[in-house]
């Protein structure tokens, strides 16, 4: 079992969260203009990394709040856990961009005041051990 | 003392190195890699061929999953392949001239809740529709057919009847992979083991040879049979898939006392259950919710399952737990496989079969081998082709197909 550290309400058993998949996958900006392949791809297509995998977890059983993690889909090790919005901090320092100002409006609404007051860059070194497998 | 040991038995394939080139190459040496090799051999004549598998022959989702064989799925393109591929079940053993010990057992799906119960009666309609043998069992039929189910209403989700396919069961599965490996030797394939895809050879937007780490090979077509890892491989041929890879997990009990005579699967307390021919007791449920290529998942999902399985069957609650494990299944959103062509001209991908890919086994490897051979997909796969996540037709299996995901 995994064991996760919610930025809000600390370490707590995979049990108590629900996985949300992929996360930085933006709303299109001009839904109407998208063909078939665009709406397939926002619809049915997402990334399936073997490695460093940026991920959304929902703590459903406790603060019930939104939160991004960054896992290796092999060891299952927690890279990273940040905030909603906040751009991916990638295991080796290399940061991700978010792109589509509308997922990034819509997550932070999500997380509200209860963003986690850790910074992305540092939670990294922080949380690692405490999200390995049990 | 080493002349009292016994001559080894005969190897069942040859273990050749890799040719310079081949007529088609498969990417995959588990059951449906196996299976679409047989018939390319056997239906279109083609024996210049080879299957890679990077590790040892049938040691991924084929020697992890939990050997179940039926099709009363609800929609009519699951039902017209799954039964295809059961009907192939019944001839294989005297085909392959191997005995798989398929055991046609039967397999009861059963409802808890009046939705269960009205989904039930519902698909056992349109499988008889299908010629899929199907049957509405109540719960006294239900424990006539299995007496160790518990049927009382003291549980939290008493039994309230079952769907029932008496031509389903159980094989076993590393034989059927040994069976489609002999005949596939026997018909000139090359089976080579130890050999990882770690690229593809294009010219243009054709693929024309496979790197590996056995050196480069050129070969006319490829074939992708590579179930957990097919999105890594198509992310090296350059397109995507719309796959999730997630761990499933299944275990065993100790040796027992032939107690359990079918099949029992419950969508809604969600385990399944058989007893294998040698007397463990087989379970398995639902995938582990994250993403994962580990080939292990969390303990939660294994008590979970057995607390679900000791409520049915109170005789279990003193069997073990004798070994649990994972194996790499690919989900796809509509809960359908995806047989068909690729964006990569001369590539095509035989995947997505997710949670019930060994069921599966002797129909995609019929309809892949046609694809293939002819660039055009058999009729039992063209409703299954990538394109459909783009044109909307889904199969949408998800709750439709007797179990959860």
């Amino acid at each position: 079992m995994l064991l996760i550290s919610c930025p809000n309400c600390g370490s707590r058993d995979e049990t108590e969260f629900h996985y949300g998949g992929q996360a930085h996958v933006a709303y299109p900006e001009n839904p109407n203009e998208l063909n078939d392949r665009e709406w397939a791809e926002f619809l049915f297509y997402r990334d399936n990394t073997k490695g460093a995998f940026a991920e959304r977890w929902l703590h459903s059983t406790g603060c019930r709040q939104w939160f991004n993690m960054l896992r290796d889909t092999v060891t299952y090790e927690i890279q990273a856990i940040y905030p909603m919005g906040a751009p991916r901090p990638d295991a080796a320092g290399r940061t991700t961009p978010d792109t589509g100002t509308a997922s990034t409006a819509a997550d932070s609404t999500t997380t509200g005041s209860a963003a986690p007051s850790t910074s992305a860059t540092s939670i990294s070194s922080t949380t690692a051990p405490e999200g390995a497998t049990k | 003392m080493a002349d009292l040991l016994p001559e080894h038995p005969e190897f069942l394939w040859h273990n050749p190195d890799p040719k310079p080139s081949y007529d088609a190459v498969i990417v995959g040496g588990g059951g449906h890699g196996l299976a679409t090799a047989y018939f390319l051999a056997k239906n279109h004549g083609m024996t210049n061929i080879a299957v890679l598998e990077k590790g040892w022959l049938a040691g991924g989702n084929m020697a992890r999953n939990t050997t179940i064989i039926r099709s009363n799925y609800l929609w009519d393109e699951s039902a017209a392949i799954y039964e295809h591929a059961l009907k192939l079940w019944e001839v294989l053993p005297e085909e392959l001239e191997y005995d798989f010990l398929f055991s046609q057992r039967g397999v009861m799906n059963l409802a808890h809740t009046l939705g269960d119960v009205r989904e039930s009666m519902r698909r056992v309609g349109a499988n008889k529709l299908n010629g899929v043998d199907a049957e509405w069992l109540d719960p006294k039929q239900v424990k006539e057919l299995c007496p160790i189910l518990n049927i009382n209403d003291n549980i939290r989700y008493p039994v309230m009847g079952a769907t029932y396919q008496p031509r389903a069961g159980i094989a076993k599965h590393d034989h059927v992979a040994w069976a489609f490996a002999r005949k596939c030797d026997e018909l000139g394939v090359d089976i080579i083991q130890n050999c990882e895809v770690t690229g593809f050879v294009k010219d243009g937007n054709r693929v024309v040879g496979v790197q590996t780490n056995r050196g480069t090979i050129n070969t006319e077509k490829v074939g992708l049979c590579a179930a957990g890892h097919s999105s890594v491989l198509a992310e090296m041929a350059g397109f995507r898939l719309p796959i999730q890879s997630h761990p499933l997990q299944a275990l065993v009990s100790e040796l027992h006392e032939p107690v359990h005579p079918t099949v029992v699967m419950s969508n809604h307390v969600h385990v399944y259950v058989s007893q294998a021919h040698k007397g463990e007791l087989v379970m398995g449920a639902g995938v582990d919710s994250y993403n994962g290529y580990g080939q292990r998942g969390s303990f939660h999902v294994i008590e979970h399952q057995m607390a679900a399985a000791v409520e049915l069957f109170p005789i279990f609650a003193r069997a073990h737990v004798l070994r649990t494990w994972g194996g790499i299944v690919d989900t796809t959103l509509d809960a359908s496989p995806i047989v068909g062509t690729t964006p990569v001209d001369n590539m095509f991908v035989n995947c997505g079969w997710g949670t019930g890919g060994f069921k599966g086994t002797p129909a995609a490897g019929l309809t892949f081998a046609h694809t293939i051979a002819t660039g055009t997909p058999h009729e039992l796969n063209k409703p299954f082709a990538l394109e459909r996540f783009e044109t909307g037709a889904l199969i949408d299996e998800h709750g439709a197909a007797a179990v959860a995901h």
